[in-house]
């Protein structure tokens, strides 16, 4: 229960002092950053940035639902496969049709908050482990979307359904072009940080993660708290897809690996897996990192393939690191 | 932590030793590139509009010894219907399934993308007996050689699709191939360019034999013109991965000229990243998916589709029919393989189809057409 | 979980595990639905032999995953260790028998290495075995492709006798997976070894208290973990008569040698389960790809009844043993 504080502390103060403690990150994402626009100097040029952060906002909502489960010591397998679902079914409901966008949206998050709930109560009160619940989910959710598309993308998203996730308020002062994308994503990490370190529900996932019988016996209603977390995950799965589907289209490979990247950006903002020690902005600069180092390895103009190594060797040094220096300051669980 | 160091040494310098052993320019065969861009050119046998029935130079031989009477079992092992041209290529074989009378059972077993499911796959239906032909489509080409080869002992077999190792099969039914696919998109692109310019190519995946013969038909085309390839990008069939690439690529360099693609699924994305941008449209090249032809003709591209047609997955039961009542097939059966184009793009527009629906399926006659393949 | 209290580990005297009753009922329905609604004969020898043929690549690699799962951690990495043995084997031989000495050498030795590496991140390094085996398989999956794209080299004729070749009407495979197997399982049951794999699973710290070496556990489980992905691989290889780049992957081999295991039986924690529950878990699984081949069930609907599957056997075993999970 180590970042659970008492007493109250104004949310922001609170996310800085977590920020001191699992910084690495922040400082990894800088240098990438500054890698970057040695090479390329347009990449900090507000559009770009903003371009950037666009192309960022599916991957960060992702991560910081993930983050929810990965505190109360569970994982979410099947945000990658909600991520598919979403995107397929949305353009099999919508059929190009404008009109329909909101009430698609509406059946796209009630998809969402089914799934949420039923991989938390499986796990909750069937007591499968969550990898498993969610690997099963991740299979079943897949197998829906191509069953029920026929394999093949149907219809298409509108383009007032796109527009989330692609298009851009132009023309605004020094920013330039400003997707509404960030502006969306702004907004909900905002409210991601909140839910997190400021109410209740952030501390008891916490506090579950960190020690289930103790949270039960301070009171707190486990069950709850964990069918929360999953649901708050899939939630953040729908909206990913949402965005993603606006920015890249329909394809049946949409959501592939997606819940990977964002456990990998979790633990790459310095949460520990099995749970107990979390912080919202670094998951959030976590996801922010991958999406850079992606960037970074195209401009570096290394061989494709090898790629692929870097990134896995950078995600096991980041990681290293981070678990090397928590053991230092005492946790006894690594990352 | 120092025992940790030494095992990742270990493991860099074996990465070292596997990566200058390796080998590249693998794919490029220059006598099947000749065969298939003399094939694009010849003119093919069969009735005229009906190009799954048609056939560049075949060789005709006698399957009177598989003579059977019917009703017929045919049995046909999948490598997946994991990605939307398989989708609707399998639609269109279940249709024509159904066109044949003589066909009481139609046998299809799935790989699920996975060679060594299929070879368990195939054992099985030799092992149950009930099958009079088996059709296959592998998964890859070397790998289920030797489970084609022990079928070929038990009943006649069609190859179609990717090939086998091995002539056992009665007929081995494609396309004309992946080189002409790769040359003719880098040929437009080459006549588009005549000053030179900036080439972009956009890949699916490194080592899939299909795909690499397209680029090995490209790759040589650019080089020869003079044409600057800025990059050969791998962005797996993902149209998030594709668009990113491409913007990079545009903050990078200004302007791209021309993108050259492996196959068209995500040309969209491609285009939709020059439209956020602000770019002007480069020449591109796609392939015969609804989207692209769509968005092609409404914003007035200046593109080429090279196709690898889906009508191919006719082909297989109209030859297991001729198979099993004796009449000659060609042993190499090469299908044609149109390029759609300006003057041709109008008659392959089919905006009541779905976004990844091939126009090339050759099945708008077919029973069910459109609603069974998706269209409205 | 270190804070986990260790369940009292029940009497196991003439109780049939759980497991064997699922595969038998599996068995049995598949036959049912078979015989009214699908195609042949479920019960033909050869339609067996199929089922075995089916589980063996998966089942090798599940074995090994056993032990990963036993000790607490879990390996994602060896889907692309499969692709790397099977092509770097076939790549040694180049067709020459005299050369497969040279191969078993260097891909066993390559599967030590990330065995080893494996483990040192788990235990030295405290990373997380999820992300640790993952970031391993990324760094496989990219030097691969770096290095071939393709099928590389060939193994010769006499390999394929793994694979292919039979003793009297017992094909060879299947006896080499039941010696695995068996091998497997006297480990865990008769050596120090397999006793230290089940303490330091049950609960880490305790072990470490009460004087096990339980880094060195670990890190052996891994390379057990690994040494099975290469043995898959040689197999693939004798099987496809050459390796290629994708073969691991296309298989799924990582989540569901993950799914085989818990399927069968073992805990996710670690700690309880074993190697004959990870057999039958993947026989159930060729089970059931054989019922759907011959009842023809596309492979979409195939997805979505595998996944509820595994939830549903797993919901079935956290109901009988009232364990707390995370």
């Amino acid at each position: 229960m180590s970042e659970a504080v008492v007493t109250r502390t104004p949310a922001w103060k609170l996310a800085l002092i977590g920020v001191g403690k699992v910084a690495p990150v922040f400082f990894v994402l800088l240098v990438l950053i500054v890698w970057i626009t040695i090479l390329n100097p347009r990449f900090i040029e507000p559009t770009f940035f903003l371009n950037f952060l666009r192309r960022s906002a599916p991957l960060m909502i992702l991560a910081a639902g993930q983050l929810f489960v990965v505190v109360s010591g569970g994982f979410d397998l099947s945000q990658g496969s909600l991520v598919t679902l979403t995107v397929l079914a949305g353009a099999l409901l919508a059929f190009g049709d404008p009109a329909t966008t909101w009430w698609v949206i509406l059946v796209l998050y009630g998809i969402g908050l089914l799934v949420g709930v039923f991989n938390g109560s499986v796990t909750s009160f069937l007591r499968v482990p969550s990898f498993i619940t969610t690997l099963g989910m991740l299979l079943t959710l897949k197998g829906i979307a191509l069953l029920w598309t026929g394999g093949a993308p149907r219809g298409s998203l509108p383009d007032n359904f796109r527009a989330f996730g692609r298009a851009t308020i132009d023309d605004v002062p020094v920013l330039g072009r400003l997707p509404w994308a960030v502006i969306i994503l702004v907004l909900l990490a905002a409210f991601f940080i909140y839910l997190f370190h400021r109410t209740v529900l952030g501390k008891h996932a916490l506090a579950v993660g960190d020690n289930q019988r103790a949270a039960a016996l301070a009171g707190i209603n486990v069950h709850l708290v964990r069918i929360s977390a999953f649901t708050i995950s899939s939630l953040s799965a729908v909206t990913a897809g949402i965005l993603l589907g606006g920015f890249s289209g329909v394809s049946i490979n949409v959501g592939d690996g997606l819940e990977l990247e964002a456990i990998s950006a979790v633990v790459l903002g310095g949460a520990a897996l099995l749970g107990g020690r979390g912080n919202m902005p670094a998951a959030l600069a976590g996801a922010l990192t991958l999406q850079a180092l992606f960037t970074l390895l195209n401009f570096l103009g290394l061989p494709s393939p090898l790629r692929v190594t870097v990134q896995g060797a950078i995600i096991i040094g980041a990681v290293g690191f981070a678990a090397w220096r928590a053991v230092r300051a005492g946790h006894e669980r690594g990352a | 932590m120092h025992r940790l160091l030494t095992a990742l040494t270990l493991l860099f310098v074996l990465a070292g030793l596997t990566t200058a052993l390796a080998q590249s320019g693998e794919f490029y065969d220059p006598e099947q590139l000749a065969f298939e861009l003399a094939a694009m050119d010849m003119e093919p046998e069969g009735p005229e509009g009906q190009p799954w029935i048609q056939a560049i130079a075949p060789e005709y031989i006698d399957t009177s010894e598989y003579a059977t009477e019917g009703p017929w079992t045919v049995c046909f092992s999948n490598a997946g219907v994991n990605n939307p041209w398989r989708v609707v290529g399998y639609t269109t074989m279940e249709a024509e399934v159904e066109l044949h009378p003589d066909i009481a059972t139609f046998v299809h077993v799935d790989a699920e993308g996975s060679d060594n499911k299929q070879i368990s796959d195939i054992s099985g239906l030799l092992a149950s007996g009930d099958c009079d032909i088996l059709i296959v489509s592998p998964n890859t080409t070397a790998a289920l050689t030797p489970a084609v080869e022990a079928a070929c002992e038990q009943l006649p077999v069609i190859v179609f699709d990717r090939g086998v190792n091995t002539d056992c099969p009665v007929s081995f039914i494609k396309p004309i191939g992946g080189y002409a696919f790769g040359a003719a998109a880098a040929n437009f692109i080459v006549e588009q360019l005549p000053q030179g310019g900036n080439v972009l190519a956009l890949r699916i995946l490194p080592g899939v034999d299909v795909l690499e013969h397209r680029w090995a038909g490209a790759e040589r085309i650019f080089a020869d013109a003079g044409l600057r390839v800025v990059g050969a990008e791998f962005a797996e069939g993902s149209n998030a991965m594709t668009k990113s690439i491409v913007e990079d690529y545009l903050q990078l360099y200004g302007t791209i000229d021309a993108i050259w693609m492996d196959a068209g699924a995500t040309a969209v994305a491609a285009i939709e990243a020059f439209e956020d941008f602000g770019a002007p449209y480069p020449i591109i090249t796609g392939e015969d998916q609804q989207d692209f032809l769509l968005k092609w003709q409404e914003e007035g591209l200046t593109a080429v589709a090279p196709t690898f047609p889906t009508y191919q997955w006719r082909t297989p039961i109209i030859a297991a029919t001729m198979i099993l009542s004796g009449e000659d097939v060609p042993s190499f059966w090469v299908l044609p393989q149109p390029v759609v184009t300006q003057e041709t793009l109008e008659s392959y527009i089919q905006p009541n189809m779905p976004p990844l629906h091939y126009a090339l399926c050759g099945c708008e006659d077919m029973p069910g057409f459109p609603e069974r393949w998706g269209g409205r | 979980m270190s804070t986990r209290v260790l369940a009292p580990r029940r009497s196991r005297r003439l109780r049939i595990p759980i497991i064997w009753w699922l595969l038998a009922a599996t068995f049995l329905i598949a036959w049912l639905l078979v015989s009214q609604y699908g195609r042949g004969d479920f019960v033909a020898p050869s339609n067996l032999n199929n089922i075995v043929e089916r589980s063996t690549a998966l089942g090798i690699v599940a074995v090994g995953q056993t032990f990963a799962i036993l000790v607490g951690s879990l390996d994602l990495s060896v889907a692309y260790l499969i692709s790397v043995t099977a092509v770097m084997a076939s790549f040694i031989m180049q067709g020459d028998p005299s050369r497969v000495p040279l191969a078993l050498l260097v891909v066993f030795a390559i599967g030590g290495v990330v065995g080893v590496t494996n483990g040192l991140l788990v235990t030295k390094a405290r990373i997380n075995p999820l992300i640790a085996t993952l970031g391993v398989g990324l760094i496989l999956r990219g030097l691969l492709n770096a290095s071939f794209q393709n099928f590389a080299g060939s193994v010769p004729a006499s390999f394929q006798y793994l694979a292919y070749g039979s003793i009297g009407p017992i094909p060879v495979p299947m006896l080499l997976f039941a010696a695995l197997v068996a091998i497997a399982a006297l480990t865990l049951k008769r050596t120090r070894f397999g006793a230290h794999i089940y303490a330091v699973g049950g609960d880490r710290a305790t072990a470490r208290l009460s004087g096990i070496r339980s880094d060195r556990v670990v890190i052996g489980a891994h390379v057990v973990t690994s040494m099975t992905a290469v043995l898959t691989g040689l197999y693939l290889a004798s099987r496809l008569r050459s390796g290629a780049p994708w073969i691991g992957t296309d298989g799924v081999y990582d989540l569901e040698s993950i799914a085989a295991v818990v399927v069968g039986g073992t805990v996710l924690a670690g700690g309880r389960g074993g190697v004959l529950g990870t057999v039958a878990g993947v026989l159930i699984f060729a089970t059931l790809d054989v019922m759907f081949n011959q009842l023809g069930i596309g492979s979409y609907t195939k997805q979505v009844l595998r996944g509820l599957i595994i939830i549903a056997a797993v919901a079935i075993y956290a109901y009988r043993s009232r364990e707390v999970v995370g």
